[in-house]
């Protein structure tokens, strides 16, 4: 394997297990429930999709010719990471889960508390 | 009279994924795949609730090219925001006032503001006539309404000409 | 270099997936600790997917979507508990 290809599928799986762990950093750091959402839901899908990427490149490589079938996690993750995240900001909101004081836009999120 | 490819996309869909599953082109896995794409948009139709189709398939890929490329931003934001040595955040909640009315296409309008720089939606109102998102950092609460409109709503609503 | 790539990305996933178990154990709301156990659950399919391109082979591929997809299932049938006191109404 020469080294250019190397470099391209390193950088790819170096940069997904960055943003993994930058997504669950978030998590432990950040103040607040709907704070918190953020980082999981934005970081660990782009980490997923660099490590698919990496590892998409190394069995094409390996096998001789294109085998896009990891695309499929990728395209399941894009499809269902923003619907887990909408409901579970639903269940928190009714659960009355505390922000942090200095949230702005209280009085429109009380709203949505009720209906659902 | 029922056709029999009641749902062509679909079909087409089921088949590709079938053979990505099984990673083969091999005549059998191809029938056998061939067969379920056809039976299980039949089996299945009656479940289905009519909802807006893509009128502008290039529009929608461009879309998808947009939304990746803000995908990379909305990372990049976040990864600077929570890295600092001292947490600045100005978390806020925002609602949007939707002019697209149908459940596809908001939710496919809530998915890409989840998946964008700094926004999460996290609820529709009843009468979906509008969305509740969370902001990590807001500067301008009428200037992030008015890109959100302008970049994504516009763009949805010239796909599905709703 | 991926010799040593590819145990770097192994030890950043095992030290995401040790601060999510943190985060599972010690937050005190149901939302918070569902939000953790989903992302240990994308963060078991990333090691998954990274011990296939370890061992060099695509048997595990199918192992990472499986999970995955049990993870968003289970996610969104506990959240929907949490909603309605019921999943199937």
């Amino acid at each position: 394997m020469p080294f250019w290809f190397e470099l391209i599928v390193s950088f790819f799986l170096l940069g997904g297990g960055a943003f993994i762990l930058l997504g669950s950093f978030g998590l432990v750091r950040l103040p607040d429930f709907y704070t918190r959402l953020h980082a999981p839901t934005k970081a660990t899908t782009l980490g997923m999709w660099g490590l698919l990427v990496g590892a998409l490149l190394l069995s094409s490589w390996n096998s001789g010719m294109l085998n896009p079938h990891h695309l499929l996690i990728a395209v399941f993750l894009l499809l269902t990471t923003p619907v887990s995240s909408y409901i579970l900001a639903k269940s928190a909101l009714h659960h009355r889960l505390d922000w942090g004081t200095q949230t702005r836009g209280q009085e429109q999120a009380k709203r949505y508390m009720d209906d659902h | 009279m029922r056709t029999w490819l009641p749902l062509p996309h679909t079909s087409l869909l089921l088949l590709v994924v079938w053979l990505l599953l099984n990673q083969t082109l091999a005549p059998g896995h191809l029938l056998l795949g061939s067969v379920l794409a056809l039976l299980i948009p039949l089996l299945t139709m009656r479940l289905r609730n009519p909802q807006p189709s893509i009128k502008r398939p290039i529009k929608a890929l461009l879309y998808l090219f947009l939304v990746l490329w803000d995908i990379l931003v909305a990372n990049m934001q976040v990864a600077r925001l929570m890295l600092r040595p001292r947490l600045q955040l100005r978390p806020a909640f925002v609602e949007v006032p939707l002019d697209i009315t149908q459940g596809f296409p908001i939710t496919v309008l809530a998915s890409t503001i989840s998946l964008t720089p700094g926004t999460v939606s996290a609820d529709v109102s009843a009468d979906q006539s509008r969305l509740l998102l969370h902001v990590l950092d807001l500067e301008d609460e009428a200037q992030l309404i008015a890109t959100i409109k302008r970049r994504y709503e516009a763009r949805l609503r010239e796909i599905f000409e709703c | 270099m991926l010799s040593w790539v590819i145990p770097l990305v192994f030890a950043m996933l095992c030290l995401a997936m040790m601060l999510n178990l943190w985060s599972l154990c010690t937050r005190s709301s149901l939302p918070d600790r569902i939000l953790a156990l989903d992302t240990l659950y994308i963060n078991s399919s990333a090691l998954i997917i990274m011990f296939g391109v370890w061992k060099v082979t695509a048997l595990y591929f199918e192992a990472a979507l499986l999970i995955a997809l049990l993870g968003f299932v289970s996610t969104v049938a506990v959240c929907k508990y949490l909603l309605r006191g019921d999943i199937i109404e």
